[in-house]
């Protein structure tokens, strides 16, 4: 057992799975020799060489769309777009390419390949550079999408993303990357697609992800004074996510609060929340409530954003309301 | 090297291949929408030509040639356009997305300018790799409009990549003239990046077949990426159906350009024989009669089996 920071976990990961597998290279803006805008990358040009450690330049179409024909070719690519929002420059090589070879071309081709996105705010970056995209991507048949929030999590999810045959989108809040965590020996592993229960409880289940599973288990230690007992259920995986786990626990707790950074419209939640009123319909003894952002682009300025990020005082508001 | 013999057989299934679907298209056995190269043959023919079965090549929409001259199986190619079970992707892609992993065919693309990154990442996995193999990729004049078509000249050129960029200039961006679309010089463009750039006749395919030659040697020596500017015709609309309001009939009938005829004039010329020049006619319609037989009797996919390829290893949820 070991404590790392979070951007550290996938270091770890990327170095693991590099030096188990030749065919896993590496590349993005800054990665190699910068060692990555966050620093995640650190170390791997010096262990693995510029053969497979590459800077490119800032051209996220063609980087996203090279990783797309390596992996038809035989590599493993990891991918990083500096900030999730430049997906947006790429979205034709994910979208239209990566997530489709695999069906387009009836099973010729696999597609190994990873992109890493940072999203999320909290570093006042602003408008351009704080997006949680990620429902875009879950809505995409074809691409796989995991956010880890422990540094466990970072590890293993990083490790089953460049595993994987498929496309995986790993997205990972920037304001996760310097917090310290375990990162137990033997290392971590799991699948994509199987939920963690962060706190067991009994009557509410409360889903989330990503950064914002720190923020829930504050708050369901503040319910918690008041005997109400929070279920905290950590996705870990987006596309697919475990609907079981999230009913089992519906099961036993009979209500329901969904919480995202990202924006609340349209967002993840409206899928876990419409999925777990149709197959959950008869465990619900409230109103399925959400917690996200507001609908507005993500702002600068500090008061601003502290105010449009989800906090613990809004996690515990909603909890009132779906027991009331 | 390719016989231009070889070079005619190629030409002529190609031919055969995209007039029997134009017909299978207006009599509605061909779903969709396709869109032919009749006219362009030489291009796909002469650069496949220099390729190995182990290059790799992505194409584009307008992809029959490319994917035939690379030795993608003509039954199979037939099934697929014809949307059947046993088509090489199994009736999911269609027309503009045939592939054939066997031969490094990567697929052709419905979106215009998509292959030149893939090609840029075949590439990279064939430095990296080292297997001294090149990918190629036909992209058409526009193309080189596309933001792409910069991002992709200028990776492959900073890495010295191992790509072969063809483009098939035929004049025409879908609807409207490329003189109107584009504003630089197709070869002044690879050059910009400092790309090595040749232009031939592309209705000449010894002319295409040599210089491509000639590139992917350079290429497999380590030179870095190379641009072929292939100048052609489109003899057909952009799609089958396209009225081509915006074109002068004058403009697409100009016969004494097909590549075909020309090499056809050309050997005889040097003294093959008719017999043999007829029989590279005669044996592609024979063989696409054969693959349109079998396609016809192909099945229909079942939804099953598509959604199970969603990924390759999770199950969908429906």
């Amino acid at each position: 057992m070991s404590e790392v920071r979070f951007g550290q976990a996938i270091n770890r990961a990327l170095a693991d799975a590099m030096a188990a597998d030749e065919s896993v290279v590496l590349f993005g803006e800054d990665v190699a020799a910068p060692g990555g805008p966050f620093g995640v990358t650190r170390g791997l040009l010096d262990r693995f060489g510029a053969e497979r450690v590459r800077d490119t330049p800032i051209s996220e179409a063609t980087i996203v769309g090279a990783a797309v024909g390596a992996a038809m070719s035989g590599l493993k690519p990891v991918v990083e777009i500096m900030f999730m929002d430049f997906v947006t420059l790429a979205m034709d090589a994910l979208v239209n390419q990566a997530a489709k070879a695999h069906f387009m071309f009836g099973g010729q081709y696999q597609l190994p390949m990873v992109v890493r996105l940072p999203h999320g705010g909290g570093i006042n970056a602003g408008p351009q550079h704080s997006q949680c995209l990620e429902a875009w991507l879950a809505h995409v048949p074809g691409l796989k999408v995991v956010c880890p929030a422990t540094a466990a999590d970072a590890y293993a999810l990083t490790r089953a993303a460049i595993a994987d045959p498929d496309p995986v989108v790993v997205v990972e809040n920037k304001s996760l990357y310097a917090l310290k965590g375990e990162l137990p020996e033997p290392l971590p592993s799991v699948p994509i697609g199987k939920a963690d229960l962060a706190r067991p409880g009994r009557d509410v289940t409360i889903v989330t992800y990503g950064a914002m599973r720190d923020v829930v288990l504050a708050a369901a230690g503040v319910l918690a004074k008041d005997e109400i007992e929070s279920e905290v259920i950590d996705l870990r995986s987006l596309q697919p996510w475990d609907d079981g786990a999230v009913l089992t626990s519906l099961a036993r707790t009979h209500r329901l609060v969904i919480v995202h950074e990202a924006v609340e419209a349209f967002g993840v939640g409206a899928e876990i929340a419409a999925r777990m009123a149709d197959i959950g319909f008869d465990e619900l003894d409230g109103p399925i409530v959400r917690v996200g952002a507001p609908f507005m682009p993500v702002p600068f300025a500090k008061e601003l954003e502290a105010r449009y990020r989800p906090d613990a005082a809004r996690v515990i508001e909603a909890v009132h309301r779906t027991l009331a | 090297m390719a016989s231009p013999l070889d070079l005619l057989r190629t030409m002529r299934l190609i031919r055969e291949a995209e007039l029997r679907l134009a017909q299978l298209f207006a009599d509605g056995e061909v779903p969709g929408f396709i869109h032919l190269s009749v006219g362009q043959e030489g291009v796909a023919a002469g650069v496949c030509a220099a390729l190995a079965r182990t290059d790799t090549l992505a194409s584009n929409h307008r992809g029959h040639g490319h994917a035939l001259a690379k030795g993608l199986d003509l039954e199979r190619f037939f099934l697929e356009i014809m949307g059947k079970a046993e088509g090489m992707c199994k009736g999911r892609g269609g027309s503009m997305h045939v592939a054939d992993a066997a031969v490094g065919m990567l697929g052709a693309n419905g979106i215009v300018g998509a292959g030149l990154p893939i090609a840029v990442g075949s590439a990279l996995a064939h430095q990296v790799k080292r297997t001294g193999a090149v990918a190629a990729v036909f992209f058409g004049d526009g193309a080189l409009a596309e933001g792409a078509m910069h991002e992709s000249f200028n990776l492959a050129s900073v890495w010295r990549l191992p790509v072969l960029f063809v483009c098939e200039n035929n004049g025409w961006s879908e609807f409207s003239p490329t003189s109107r679309q584009l504003a630089a010089d197709p070869c002044a463009l690879a050059l910009s990046h400092r790309i090595e750039a040749r232009s031939v006749d592309g209705n000449d395919v010894i002319a295409v077949s040599e210089m491509a030659q000639t590139l992917v040697t350079e290429i497999r020596r380590g030179s870095g990426p190379r641009f072929l500017e292939c100048r052609t015709t489109r003899v057909r609309g952009h799609f089958e159906g396209d009225p081509q309001k915006y074109r002068d009939a004058a403009d697409a009938a100009r016969s004494e350009d097909d590549p075909i005829g020309r090499l056809e004039r050309r050997l005889a010329a040097d003294g093959v024989s008719a017999d043999e020049i007829e029989a590279a006619e005669s044996d592609a319609i024979a063989r696409v009669d054969a693959a349109v037989t079998r396609a016809r009797s192909g099945t229909a996919p079942t939804f099953g089996s598509a959604l199970r390829d969603v990924y390759a290893n999770a199950e969908v949820r429906s």
